[in-house]
């Protein structure tokens, strides 16, 4: 039987993806401790999708897949993540410069994935695949930080100034209709929650509007309408802003495929 | 008179505990917002590198320092008693180890 490696490579782009938007805090960080908060947060998601990719290049023995041909050399029509993931830091429709990233966005986008992720990799600890099952025990830890982390501000900025409160709620207001394509559970997701290799994530909707719905009122925002066009990322049919990450990430390891540190 | 909202951030000092058993060592400082703040930032500063099983963090206001001016008062009068060191003195063989 073929091995699903579809819903492996939606796990490990969703956290390659966002570890590498984090990442453009690095050194821009609003403070010296959170430019290293979101840093580490970043080296977790990427150590995650590591650990996935090379997982997937053993299962296909193919002698040619490996971790770095999959993050390096894939195309966006390839790539599996959420399209949450892949959105710039910013609330503006037409975010042009490193000027606009807005930590608003940074903060309520770790939070509503961290909710959603601290559900799935506890689920995961039961996968069929104990290889899978392994990463999920480690990433739940990581992940618990990383809720921690993302609540704590969430609740100080939104609960902070009338400008930290507009500004987070504003974030709320742009990213939640994106969370709809959590819901909609597409053809890999069902074959691995057929075969136990993963889950049906639809099932943890109510458990993740828990976490959500008390974390915003603790934070005095408002839940907002997630209504409205569902996107499609984790299928393979993603915004325009997938290109541009993708081009910065492989821009390197393309222009120089051999090269070692 | 209302309280004009702190336009800094307190100073924290970190102590971290490398491992059970050993006592927590001072290993830096920073600003957070309060005491929960601190940890969450301790954690993410100083324990990047399994540093610590367990973090302290202390208001750097509440601790009282000696003054550098009165150093000299407070620490050289020991420098000559070198009596107050175990190794001044011989210890009679049949004690055996102490």
């Amino acid at each position: 039987m073929a091995v699903n490696t579809d819903y492996l490579l939606h796990l490990a782009d969703n956290a390659l993806i966002l570890g590498q938007r984090n990442a453009e805090w690095c050194g821009h960080g609003p403070i010296l401790e959170e430019d290293m908060a979101m840093a580490n947060n970043s080296l977790d998601l990427i150590g995650q999708a590591r650990l996935l990719y090379q997982h997937v290049a053993n299962l296909r023995k193919d002698g040619r897949t490996s971790e770095d041909l999959l993050a390096y050399f894939r195309d966006a029509y390839e790539f599996r993540n959420y399209t949450l993931l892949e959105l710039p830091h910013s609330t503006a429709l037409l975010p042009t410069a490193s000027g606009d990233r807005d930590y608003s966005v940074t903060i309520v986008r770790n939070f509503l994935y961290s909710a959603l992720m601290v559900l799935v990799w506890d689920a995961l600890k039961q996968s069929s695949d104990s290889h899978l099952a392994a990463i999920a025990a480690k990433s739940f830890k990581e992940v618990q930080y990383h809720l921690a982390h993302s609540r704590s501000w969430l609740i100080r900025l939104g609960d902070g100034t009338g400008l930290s409160h507009q500004k987070m709620q504003a974030a709320v207001d742009y990213l939640m209709p994106f969370t709809q394509e959590f819901w909609v559970d597409s053809p890999m997701e069902i074959v691995a929650a057929e075969t136990g290799l993963g889950l049906q994530v639809s099932s943890l909707k109510a458990a993740w509007e828990e976490i959500v719905d008390d974390a915003l009122t603790e934070a005095t925002l408002k839940y907002s309408s997630s209504q409205g066009f569902v996107t499609t990322g984790k299928l393979g049919v993603h915004s325009e802003h997938l290109g541009f990450v993708l081009a910065e990430m492989q821009s390197l390891a393309r222009a120089h495929p051999t090269a070692v540190w | 008179m209302t309280t004009p909202a702190l336009k800094e951030w307190p100073l924290w000092e970190v102590f971290v505990r490398s491992k059970q058993g050993l006592e927590h060592k001072h290993c830096g400082s920073l600003h957070a917002a309060d005491a929960q703040q601190a940890l969450q930032m301790a954690r993410d500063v100083y324990t990047r590198r399994q540093e610590g099983v367990s973090i302290w963090v202390v208001p750097s206001a509440n601790i009282t320092a000696s003054l550098p001016e009165d150093k000299d008062a407070l620490f050289e009068p020991s420098a000559d008693k070198i009596y107050r060191h175990p190794t001044f003195y011989e210890i009679p063989d049949e004690v055996g180890h102490m």
